[in-house]
């Protein structure tokens, strides 16, 4: 348990839809350089917690509380597909006021192994390039809370040593973040806290590297 | 970051992807000269009242077209779900909104501009009056439309049924625009003896003055989920 | 648990009976109006209804406003009952003005000014009623239609006077408009029974909204004791 102040805080967190609560009485609480692993089966309510973590969607109930801005990875690549990488970067950094030239703007391309292709347009990208691009971009945002939505999926292995590699370096730079994944194993290394949802509801809380056994027994009861 | 120059980096973003997308344009032109062709054979009159009423026609043939242009303005933040990205940066929604309308005045100038010549040869209509009162009612008068169609392009690309529900809310609220814009656009070409082409510039820019005020305002009301 | 009688029936049928006399007045007991004849008895319901309609839409402007700063979504049961009555008052306008049209002109339909802006009104705000229904989630719906009625209440000035300035440039058509001074009274009288009525049917709505939405509101389950993190 840190005494640093916390960077963001969810209070009984609750969204509904109709009469069906996807998520409710959820509570959050992590330092700066503080991680938690959110696990759950399918429709548990993961990416419902997690835009509202980020503030996309409104609460039914309770509230978050965020001592820095958000970025986001989601399922989606959150993309304009007519414009290319280098300039949907360019354009993501004249909003954040942190203009970027093209040397800059190649380089960060480079490192996300997108290096040739900066100049087409995104529509044209594979699903796990795009998500390459978006991994760019939220590293380019910089925000002091990242949530990631299954970074892993689409992409190759070299791709997810590279989310890794972010995801390690974020923390040590005094990040909050909240990963979703079913890579269990990988990201038990990464993260410290874990938290399983089960129909929108808190069902364990622990250590990440706990999560898989804990997610056998919420599935048997 | 001020709101100003916010909203030049998203209208140019905008401008640059319409750009990419010209060849929609190229078919949204289509679509309206179409439209220009069918009402002079529903009309179904001798070329002088073609050309007296040729403002009327042109006017309609490009609300109809604008119809799939404002809808653009939003299917590129909807498609990839790039707006949720946008919102999550430290834009101000004004800003957002602004830039939007501001590409989208633009691309219905343009547009207009294409659909001109067309109106001129079909309805065989000169300008006798004055280009620059044209050139302001045709600004105006996109201007007036691009801003109310902004905003509920921002409502119904979230929605099913959105091809319906945009002309749907859009087209009774823009009367006024239509009116002054085809009464005149009128004067300009035919000529205007008694001057009243002025007041109905000023009908236009009240209701441009209204509504790129009142919709940005309520912009962030409509995006937020 | 016997329900309470719900107290606005009596706005109602006061409103109701207030009608009856006011339109008997006007219909039956006063004399024919001086320059249009019997017809013009139809502007002792058309005038009212106008007013009526129009304040519906003010007071749904107001709401709308509070609606969207508020979040709570009472003013919004009370706006889609306004809108709602004003969409009606608006079509019986419509038809009123048709009605009066016919035997005067000969035909259902002039493009008098204020007629006309109640058309674009109707349209404009059916198309606000049109979209809830495309939006299954309370909060936004309210969100939406008070946008949608603070965009499309605006335009109604707007609408009036550029359809005004466009009808003085053509042969006007004379508008049911002008009333005899001594024959004001069952004027007034229908002008507060429709008020009633209006007022009613607002209140009747508002509730049916707000018991739909208290039925599908279920209740947040307790909160967890867990707290992930730290």
């Amino acid at each position: 348990m840190t005494g640093a102040a916390p960077m963001v805080v969810a209070n009984n967190l609750g969204r509904r839809y109709g009469d069906r609560w996807a998520v409710s009485g959820v509570n959050v609480r992590l330092a700066p350089g503080r991680s938690l692993l959110l696990a759950g089966h399918n429709g548990a309510g993961k990416t419902t917690l997690l835009r509202l973590l980020a503030g996309l969607l409104r609460p039914s109930c309770g509230e978050v509380l965020r001592a820095g801005p958000v970025g986001m990875v989601g399922h989606r690549g959150g993309h304009w597909l007519d414009l290319s990488a280098r300039e949907t970067l360019r354009f993501d950094a004249r909003l954040l006021g942190r203009p970027l030239d093209l040397v800059g703007a190649e380089a960060l391309l480079v490192r996300f192994g997108l290096g040739d292709r900066g100049n087409g347009p995104v529509g044209d990208f594979s699903a796990g390039m795009r998500k390459r691009l978006a991994l760019a971009r939220l590293v380019l945002q910089d925000p002091a809370i990242v949530l990631l939505d299954e970074p892993y999926g689409e992409l190759d292995a070299d791709g997810s040593a590279l989310v890794d590699v972010v995801v390690k370096d974020l923390l040590v730079r005094g990040k909050s973040l909240v990963m979703s994944t079913h890579l269990f194993d990988r990201a038990a290394h990464l993260l410290h806290h874990g938290l399983v949802l089960d129909h929108g509801r808190m069902a364990w809380v622990g250590p990440a590297a706990e999560v898989p056994a804990a997610l056998g027994q919420v599935k048997a009861a | 970051m001020t709101v100003l120059s916010q909203t030049l980096a998203v209208a140019a973003k905008d401008a640059r992807i319409e750009w990419r997308g010209r060849a929609r344009t190229a078919a949204i032109l289509g679509f309206a000269g179409t439209v220009l062709l069918l009402f002079s054979f529903a009309a179904a009159a001798d070329t002088k009242t073609l050309t007296t009423h040729a403002a009327g026609y042109f006017w309609l043939a490009l609300l109809l077209g604008s119809v799939l242009s404002l809808a653009d303005a939003f299917r590129i933040e909807t498609e990839d779900d790039a707006l949720d990205g946008l919102l999550l940066l430290p834009v101000d929604p004004r800003a957002i909104f602004l830039g939007k309308a501001l590409a989208r005045t633009g691309a219905l100038t343009v547009l207009a501009l294409m659909l001109m010549p067309i109106a001129a040869v079909l309805y065989n209509v000169g300008v006798d009056g004055s280009w620059l009162q044209l050139a302001a009612f045709i600004v105006l008068g996109v201007a007036g439309l691009a801003a109310p169609g902004t905003l509920y392009s921002a409502m119904t690309s979230q929605v099913r049924g959105r091809e319906v529900l945009l002309p749907l809310l859009l087209f009774p609220l823009v009367v006024p625009v239509v009116l002054a814009v085809v009464k005149g656009s009128g004067l300009a070409l035919a000529g205007d003896p008694m001057g009243q082409a002025s007041s109905w510039l000023g009908v236009l820019a009240v209701f441009d003055l209204v509504y790129w005020s009142v919709c940005p305002l309520v912009f962030s009301a409509v995006v937020e989920r | 648990m016997k329900k309470p009688f719900p107290r606005e029936h009596f706005l109602g049928l006061f409103g109701l009976v207030l009608f009856a006399v006011g339109s008997w007045m006007g219909l039956v007991e006063a004399p024919p109006e001086r320059y249009m004849g019997e017809v013009g008895r139809i502007l002792y319901v058309h005038v009212p209804t106008a007013w009526i309609g129009l304040l519906a839409f003010t007071v749904g402007f107001g709401f709308a406003i509070a609606s969207l700063r508020s979040r709570s979504l009472v003013w919004d049961d009370v706006l889609v009952g306004l809108v709602e009555v004003g969409v009606l008052f608006a079509a019986m306008l419509l038809i009123q003005g048709s009605i009066w049209a016919r035997p005067t002109w000969g035909v259902f339909w002039t493009w008098d000014p204020r007629l006309t802006t109640s058309a674009i009104m109707l349209l404009s705000f059916v198309g606000v009623l049109a979209m809830r229904a495309f939006i299954k989630d309370p909060p936004r719906r309210a969100r939406w239609t008070a946008v949608g009625t603070i965009i499309g209440f605006l335009d109604v000035p707007l609408v009036y006077f550029s359809i005004k300035w466009w009808r003085t440039l053509h042969q006007p058509f004379s508008s049911p408009e002008t009333v005899a001074g001594s024959m004001v009274w069952p004027l007034r009288i229908n002008a507060v029974a429709l008020l009633c009525i209006g007022a009613w049917l607002v209140i009747r709505r508002a509730r049916l909204a707000r018991h739909l939405r208290r039925v599908h509101e279920t209740a947040a389950p307790e909160p967890s004791r867990l707290v992930a993190g730290d």
